[in-house]
C-alpha cells in the first residue's frame, strides 16, 4: 500500500514539475494541478494508513483509538483542496487575461514562433 | 489582559474581514462610502495595534498573550499568539495600509474593480499571519493575503501587470505546495502544528525522527524564502512590484516581510537556544542566503535603470539583511534587525508611492535613455543654456526632493535617520556579542560576512539613489513639474515622519525592539504561556 501510494505521488509530482517547466500556460496549469494532487496525497499519507482497522465504533464496543486513521491530516487535506481549487481558478482567469492581452499562450507573453 | 480587552487580539483579523465583506456587496458607484469604510477600518486597526503593543509592553510577564479561538484549549483548538513582534508588525501593516488607502483616493481606486475590498482582505491576511500560533492556520492566512495580493498586483490591468502577475501567481502557487509539504512532514513527525506545542516537543524528540523534522522545516523554510524573495528564489519580485500600481506596491513592501517574519518565528521558536539537538538549525544557511541576497540586491540596485525597479531591488537588500540578521541568532542583532525591518518597510513603501509622483508626466523611456546617454558620454554639452543663475525650484519639486532624500538616507542607512540607527545597532551587536566594553570576543565568519555586506550594500544604495535623484529631480530633461495633490503627498510624508519619529524617540523604540527580540530568543516561554495557563 505504501509503495503504491509512494509511486503514485512520485509520478504525479514528477510529471507536475516537468509540466511546470514548459513554456505554455496550459501545460503550466495542468502541471500545478498534478503537483497539488501529489501534495494532497502526501498530506493524506502523513496520517498513516492503518488497513482493516475498525472505524470509531467496533462491533460491540469502542474501537481502539490507536488504530484509527488520524483525522487531522484529512481535515488539512480538505482545506488544502479548497484553497488550491480557488487559487487555481483565479490563476486560470489571469491566464485568460494574459491570453487576451498578449495574443499568445507563452508564459513570458511571447507570441508563438 | 482580561475582560473585553482580551478579545481585541482577534480584532485585527475580524475587522478587515467584516469591512471587506461589506464592501464586496456595495457596487462600484459607492466609491466614497467604500473609501470612508476603508479609512475607518484601517484607522481602527492602527489604534488597536498601538493599544495592544502598549498593553503588552508595559504589562508584566513575558509579553505573550494568547487568544483561544472558540475557547478550545491549545493544541486542540487554534490559538492566536500575540507577542511584541506581532504587535509591532500589526502597527507597521496598518501604517502602510493607511498610506495605500490615502494614496489611492484621488486616482487609483477608480482604475479597477474592488480595490478597497482587496486592500482589506490583504490587511486581514497580513494581520492573521502575524497573529496566528498554528502552522496550518499560517498557511491559510498566507493564502488569504496571496489571493488578495494577486488581485492587487493586477489592479489597473495592462499587459505589463498581467505578464508579471502570471509569473508571480505561478511561483507563489508552487511555493504554497512546498509550504503544505513542509507542514505535513512536521505534523507527521511531531504530531502537532501548534507552534508553542512544537517548541515544547522538539527538545524531547528522539534522534531518529530529527532528520525528517529538519527536512520538513527546511522545505517550509524554502516556501517562506520564496515569499521573502531570498536569492535565488526571488526573481519574481522586481517585475511584479515594479509593474504593480503604487498603492499596491506600498502594501507589498510589507508582504515580503511576512516571509521574513515566518522564518524568524520558525527558526527562533523551534530551533532557538535551548531547544536540544536541533538548536541553531538553518542559521548558517540563513546567513549565507541573506548575504547572497544582499549582494544580488546591491548589484541590481546599481544595474537598474528605472525607478520602480530600483525600489524593487531595494526590497532584496532589505530582505537579505533581515534574513542574515535572523540567522546570526543573537538577541542584539535581532533587536537591531526589527528596527531595520520597520524602518525599511516604511521607507520602501514611501518610495514606491513617491516614484509614481516623480514619473508622472514623463515619458516612459526617459530613464533608460538617460542612463544609456550617460554610458556613451553624450548629452553633456547641451546643458549650457541661459538659465545659468538658475530658476526657483517649485514648491512641489522641493517637497518631492526632500521626500526622495529622506528615502535615500533611510534605505542606504546613512545618518541622521532611523536606517542608520538600525544598521548601527546591528553592527554594534555583531562586533560586541557580549555587550559593549566586555572585552574582545571571537566574531564568527558569518558576522564578518554580514558586516561587509551591510557596508557594501549601503554604499551601492546611496550610489544608485544619488544617480536616480540627479536624473529625476536635479537635472530633469524637460523641467516639467508633476501635478501632485496634497492627498497624494500626505501618505508619503506620514510614512517618512514615522521614520523621523523613530529616530527622535530611538531610545524607547529600541528598548521595545530589544524586548521583542528577547522574547523571541526565549522560546521556552511560549509553551508555558500557550499551553500551561487554563482559564
Amino acid at each position: 500500500m505504501e509503495l503504491v501510494l509512494a509511486i503514485a505521488i512520485g509520478l504525479l509530482a514528477g510529471s507536475g514539475v516537468w509540466l511546470l517547466m514548459r513554456p505554455r500556460t496550459f501545460q503550466l496549469i495542468i502541471g500545478l494541478s498534478l503537483l497539488s494532487y501529489a501534495v494532497n496525497l502526501f498530506i493524506f499519507s502523513m496520517g498513516r494508513f492503518p488497513i482493516g482497522a475498525p472505524p470509531i465504533l467496533a462491533p460491540g464496543g469502542q474501537g481502539d483509538p490507536a488504530s484509527f486513521a488520524d483525522p487531522l491530516p484529512q481535515s488539512l487535506v480538505l482545506t488544502a483542496i479548497v484553497i488550491g481549487f480557488a487559487t487555481t481558478a483565479l490563476f486560470l482567469v489571469v491566464m485568460l487575461a494574459a491570453r487576451g492581452l498578449t495574443r499568445g499562450d507563452h508564459v513570458d507573453g511571447r507570441p508563438r514562433q | 489582559m482580561n475582560g473585553w480587552e482580551q478579545h481585541l487580539a482577534v480584532a485585527p483579523v475580524a475587522l478587515p474581514l467584516i469591512v471587506g465583506a461589506i464592501m464586496v456587496t456595495l457596487d462600484e458607484q459607492r466609491a466614497k462610502l467604500k473609501a470612508a469604510l476603508g479609512l475607518a477600518s484601517i484607522l481602527g486597526l492602527l489604534g488597536i495595534a498601538v493599544f495592544l503593543a502598549i498593553r503588552l509592553h508595559v504589562g508584566i510577564g513575558p509579553g505573550i498573550a494568547v487568544y483561544r479561538l472558540g475557547n478550545w484549549p491549545a493544541s486542540f483548538g487554534i490559538v492566536l499568539m500575540l507577542d511584541r513582534l506581532s504587535a509591532l508588525l500589526l502597527i507597521v501593516t496598518a501604517l502602510l495600509g493607511l498610506a495605500a488607502q490615502l494614496y489611492a483616493l484621488p486616482r487609483w481606486q477608480r482604475m479597477g474593480a474592488h480595490f478597497h475590498a482587496l486592500l482589506q482582505f490583504q490587511l486581514m491576511g497580513l494581520n492573521g499571519a502575524f497573529l496566528t500560533g498554528d502552522l496550518f492556520n499560517l498557511f491559510v492566512f498566507f493564502e488569504v493575503l496571496l489571493a488578495a495580493s494577486y488581485g492587487l498586483a493586477l489592479h489597473g490591468s495592462g499587459v505589463a501587470r498581467v505578464k508579471a502577475g502570471l509569473h508571480y501567481i505561478a511561483v507563489n502557487l508552487a511555493a504554497s505546495l512546498l509550504f503544505l509539504i513542509g507542514v505535513s512532514m512536521i505534523y507527521g513527525v511531531a504530531g502537532t502544528l501548534n507552534m508553542a506545542d512544537l517548541a515544547a516537543r522538539i527538545p524531547q524528540m528522539p534522534a531518529a525522527n530529527r532528520p525528517l523534522l529538519e527536512a520538513g522545516a527546511a522545505i517550509l523554510g524554502i516556501a517562506f524564502l520564496v515569499k521573502a524573495a531570498a536569492w535565488p528564489l526571488g526573481f519574481w519580485l522586481v517585475p511584479t512590484y515594479a509593474a504593480a500600481s503604487p498603492p499596491a506596491a506600498a502594501i507589498f513592501s510589507m508582504m515580503s516581510k511576512v516571509g521574513i517574519y515566518a522564518v524568524a518565528r520558525l527558526v527562533l521558536l523551534l530551533f532557538g537556544t535551548g531547544t536540544g539537538a536541533s538548536a541553531g538549525f538553518g542559521g548558517t544557511w540563513l546567513v549565507a542566503g541573506g548575504v547572497a541576497t544582499i549582494a544580488f540586491g546591491a548589484v541590481s540596485v546599481l544595474a537598474t535603470q528605472d525607478l520602480p525597479r530600483l525600489a524593487g531591488a531595494n526590497v532584496y537588500i532589505s530582505s537579505g539583511t533581515l534574513l542574515a540578521a535572523v540567522g546570526a541568532g543573537q538577541v542584539g542583532v535581532t533587536g537591531g534587525a526589527l528596527f531595520y525591518l520597520v524602518s525599511s518597510a516604511l521607507a520602501i513603501g514611501a518610495f514606491f508611492l513617491l516614484i509614481e509622483l516623480l514619473d508622472r508626466g514623463r515619458d516612459i523611456g526617459a530613464d533608460v535613455l538617460a542612463v544609456t546617454l550617460e554610458a556613451y558620454g553624450e548629452g553633456e554639452e547641451e546643458d549650457e543654456e541661459d538659465d545659468a543663475i538658475g530658476v526657483p525650484i517649485p514648491v512641489t519639486m522641493a517637497i518631492l526632493g526632500i521626500c526622495f532624500l529622506c528615502c535615500a538616507l533611510l534605505l542606504a542607512g546613512l545618518p541622521p535617520l532611523s536606517g542608520f540607527i538600525a544598521k548601527f545597532a546591528m553592527l554594534n551587536a555583531l562586533l560586541n556579542p557580549a555587550g559593549l566594553g566586555k572585552g574582545p570576543a571571537l566574531i564568527p565568519w558569518s558576522g564578518w560576512a554580514l558586516l561587509i555586506a551591510l557596508f557594501l550594500s549601503g554604499f551601492a544604495t546611496i550610489l544608485a539613489m544619488t544617480r536616480a535623484g540627479i536624473r529625476n529631480l536635479w537635472a530633469t530633461e524637460d523641467g516639467a513639474v508633476p501635478r501632485v495633490r496634497a492627498i497624494e503627498i500626505a501618505p508619503i510624508l506620514m510614512l517618512l515622519l514615522v521614520c523621523i519619529g523613530m529616530t527622535v524617540a530611538a531610545g524607547p523604540v529600541m528598548r521595545y525592539m530589544q524586548a521583542a527580540a528577547a522574547t523571541l530568543h526565549a522560546p521556552q516561554d511560549y509553551p508555558r504561556q500557550v499551553l500551561g495557563r487554563t482559564r
